[in-house]
C-alpha cells in the first residue's frame, strides 16, 4: 500500500499521512471527508434503529420492544437523521469538498473555523448519542421536542436539547464560512452569473443556516431554562404558551427542510448537464428559484401547525404561501427535464440516482401540497401519510441526491472508479425498497393509521408488513452501494481527471485534487456550462 | 477592500455610543415597570433593535462598509421583523 501511495502524484489524500494529520487538517477536502465518514456512521446507526422499528411493526401487538423503547427509538432516529445526517449532510460534505474548487479557490475563507465546525458537530452528535445511554430514560419526545411534554418528561430531554443546540452552532459556522467564501474568494472573472449552480444552491442554503438556526437555538435554550429554572415560556402550567414554542420551532425547522433540499437540488443540477452533454436549461431561472425557495420558505412554517389552534387568518396565509413555494420547485423540475431533452443522455449511476430524485421528490412535493391544503390537512395530520411525505422529501430527495452526488464526485474525491454494474444493481434495490417502504404509509395514513404508534389495528397489517419488507430491501441496496464505494475507493481502477466529460472547474484538475486545488488560480472567461470547451472533447 | 483601510473610530464616538447603550439598557429595565399590556414585548423588541443597530453601526463598523453589506444586514433585520410580525399577528387574531 505504501508503495502504491508513493507512486501516486502528491494530492490531498497523500501529501500528509496519519490520523493526526486528518484530525488537524484545515484542508476543506479532508474536512469534507471527515464529515462524510462521521455522517455515514451516524446514518447507519439511525438506519438500524429505523429497521428495528419496522420489525416491531411487522405484526400488530408487541413484537420485539416495549412502547417506551419504541418512543425512545423514533426520537433518537429522528434526532440523528434530522440534526446530524440530513441538515448538515450535503452542504457539509459536498459543500466542503467541492465549493472552493468549483469557484476556483484554494480553500474556504476560514479554514480553521471550518475544522472547528467539525469538532463542534462531533461534540453535538456525541451528546445526542449520550442522551440515549445516560442515567434515566432516553428522550421520548420525538425530534420536535414539543412542549408541554418536553418541559415535563422525566427522560433525558435536556441532554438531547443541548445536543441539538450545539449541532446548530456547527451549522451556523459552516453557513457563515460558505457565504464569505462565495463573496470573497471566487476566481477572477467568475461573476455571480458565471458561478456554477451547486455553489448557488449552497449560497441560498448558507443564508438559511445563518439566519434561521439561531432562532431554534434560543428556543431550545428556553425549554432547558423552563425545565431547569421553571420559567414559564411555553408550559401552560407555568403561564407559558405551547403554541409559541411551535411557532419558534418551525420558524427554523421548516427552512431547515430547504437546508436539506436546496443543496440536493444543486447536486442534481450539476449532474443533468454533464450526463446530457448539454448546457443547463434556464440557468438564471434556476438561480432565482433557489433564492425564491430560500426566501418564501421562511414564511410557510405555520403549515405544520394548522391543527394546533392558530388563528384562521394565519392558516389561510400559511396555506397560500405553501402553495406559492411549489412554483420555484416546479421551475427547477421543468428545467432539469428540459436539460435532458435533446441531449446525449448517458444513463450512468449518477444520472440514475438524479432521475430517481426527480421522481421521488415530485411525489413528496405533491403530497406536501395535499398536506398544505387546510381541509385535507385536518384529516391527514399526525397520520402515517405525513411520515411517508416527509421521507419522500427528505430521503427520496436529499438522500437520493446524496447518493447521486457521491457517485458523481467519487472519481474526483478518491481518484478511483467504482463498479457501474454493482452501482446499478444497488440502485435497483434502493429504489424498489424505498417505494415499498414508504408508499404503503400514504395509503394506511389516509385510512387513519396514526404516526408514532408502536401498535396498530390489524386492518393496517398489510401496509405495515409491506413497509417492513421494503425496509429490508432498502437496507440490502444500501449495503450493496456502500460496499461498492468503500471497496473501490481503494481497489478501483484509476480514474481520469474528467471521466464524465464535465465542464465545471472540478473536472479541470487532477483526480484526486492537489492539496491546494490549483497551481495557479484560474481566470474565468465564460459561463459555467459550455460544452464547446475543447478541454472536454 | 478599500472600506477596510485602517478606519479607527475616535474615542469620543466610542464613549458616546457606550453611554447611549447604557442609557437604553436602563430604559429597557425601567420599561418593565410600565404596564403596556400586549405592547410590552413590542417595546422590548424595539429597544433591543435600536441597541443592536447602534452596535452594528459603530462598534462593528457597518457605517464604513459598502452598500451591499449594508443592504444584506438590512435585509436580515427586515426578515426578522417580518417573522416576528407574522407570529404576533397570529396572536392578535386568535
Amino acid at each position: 500500500m505504501t508503495k502504491s501511495i508513493t507512486q501516486e502524484p502528491l494530492n490531498y489524500l497523500n501529501h500528509k499521512t496519519g490520523l493526526w494529520s486528518w484530525l488537524t487538517s484545515t484542508d476543506h477536502k479532508r474536512i469534507g471527508l471527515l464529515y462524510l465518514y462521521s455522517i455515514t456512521i451516524f446514518f447507519c446507526t439511525a438506519a438500524v434503529l429505523g429497521l428495528l422499528m419496522r420489525i416491531e411493526k411487522m405484526a400488530p401487538g408487541q413484537t420485539i420492544m416495549t412502547a417506551q423503547t419504541y418512543n425512545g427509538m423514533f426520537t433518537i432516529h429522528g434526532i440523528i437523521m434530522v440534526f446530524i445526517v440530513v441538515i448538515p449532510g450535503l452542504a457539509a460534505v459536498f459543500g466542503n469538498i467541492m465549493l472552493p474548487i468549483m469557484i476556483g479557490a484554494k480553500d474556504v475563507a476560514f479554514p480553521k473555523l471550518n475544522l472547528f465546525s467539525w469538532y463542534v458537530f462531533i461534540t453535538g452528535a456525541m451528546l445526542g448519542l449520550y442522551s440515549q445511554f445516560a442515567n434515566g430514560h432516553s428522550p421520548d419526545t420525538g425530534w420536535t421536542f414539543y412542549v408541554p411534554y418536553s418541559a415535563q418528561a422525566s427522560s433525558n430531554v435536556v441532554i438531547a436539547l443541548t445536543a441539538a443546540f450545539v449541532l446548530g452552532f456547527a451549522s451556523i459556522l459552516t453557513g457563515l464560512n460558505f457565504i464569505v467564501t462565495i463573496h470573497r474568494m471566487r476566481a477572477p472573472g467568475m461573476t455571480w452569473f458565471r458561478m456554477p449552480l451547486f455553489p448557488w444552491s449552497l449560497y441560498a442554503t448558507a443564508w438559511i443556516q445563518l439566519l434561521a438556526t439561531p432562532i431554534v437555538g434560543i428556543t431550545l435554550l428556553m425549554v432547558i431554562a423552563e425545565r431547569t429554572f421553571h420559567i414559564g415560556f411555553f408550559d401552560p402550567a407555568l403561564g407559558g404558551d405551547p403554541v409559541l414554542y411551535q411557532h419558534l420551532f418551525w420558524i427554523y425547522s421548516h427552512p431547515a427542510v430547504y437546508v436539506m433540499i436546496l443543496p440536493a437540488m444543486g447536486v442534481v443540477t450539476e449532474i443533468f448537464p454533464t450526463f446530457s452533454q448539454k448546457p443547463v436549461f434556464g440557468y438564471v431561472p434556476i438561480v432565482f428559484s433557489s433564492m425564491a425557495i430560500a426566501l418564501v420558505g421562511y414564511f410557510v412554517w405555520g403549515h405544520h401547525m394548522f391543527t394546533s389552534g392558530i388563528s384562521y387568518e394565519s392558516r389561510w396565509f400559511f396555506s397560500f404561501l405553501t402553495f406559492l413555494v411549489a412554483i420555484p420547485s416546479a421551475i427547477k423540475v421543468f428545467n432539469w427535464l428540459s436539460t435532458m431533452y435533446g441531449g446525449s443522455v448517458d444513463l450512468k449511476p449518477p444520472l440514475l440516482y438524479a432521475i430517481s430524485f426527480i421522481f421521488l421528490f415530485t411525489i413528496g412535493g405533491f403530497t406536501g401540497l395535499t398536506l398544505g391544503s387546510l381541509a385535507t390537512n385536518i384529516q391527514l395530520h399526525n397520520t402515517d401519510f405525513v411520515v411517508a411525505h416527509f421521507h419522500y422529501i427528505i430521503f427520496g430527495g436529499m438522500g437520493f441526491a446524496f447518493f447521486a452526488g457521491i457517485h458523481y464526485w467519487f472519481p474526483k474525491i478518491y481518484g478511483r472508479m467504482y463498479n457501474f454494474k454493482w452501482a446499478n444493481i444497488s440502485w435497483g434495490f434502493l429504489f424498489v425498497g424505498f417505494n415499498l417502504l414508504y408508499f404503503p404509509l400514504f395509503i394506511i395514513g389516509i385510512q387513519g393509521m396514526p404516526r408514532r404508534y408502536f401498535d396498530y389495528d390489524p386492518k393496517f397489517q398489510m401496509g405495515e408488513s409491506l413497509s417492513t419488507i421494503g425496509a429490508f430491501i432498502l437496507i440490502t441496496g444500501f449495503i450493496g452501494m456502500i460496499t461498492n464505494l468503500i471497496y473501490h475507493s481503494r481497489k478501483g481502477a484509476i480514474a481520469p481527471a474528467n471521466p464524465w466529460h464535465g465542464v465545471t472547474l472540478e473536472w479541470q484538475i487532477p483526480s484526486p485534487p492537489p492539496h491546494e486545488n490549483f497551481d495557479e488560480i484560474p481566470i474565468i472567461t465564460h459561463e459555467p456550462y459550455r460544452f464547446d470547451n475543447p478541454y472536454t472533447k | 477592500m478599500k472600506n477596510h483601510d485602517n478606519h479607527i473610530s475616535s474615542d469620543t464616538t466610542n464613549w458616546t455610543v457606550l453611554l447611549v447603550l447604557l442609557i437604553l439598557t436602563t430604559i429597557s429595565i425601567l420599561a418593565i415597570k410600565i404596564h403596556l399590556g400586549a405592547f410590552t414585548v413590542a417595546m422590548a423588541l424595539i429597544l433591543a433593535s435600536i441597541k443592536v443597530t447602534i452596535v452594528l453601526t459603530y462598534f462593528m463598523h457597518l457605517k464604513f462598509e459598502n452598500t451591499l453589506l449594508k443592504l444584506m444586514v438590512g435585509g436580515v433585520f427586515l426578515l426578522f421583523a417580518v417573522v416576528i410580525a407574522i407570529t404576533f399577528i397570529d396572536y392578535y387574531f386568535r
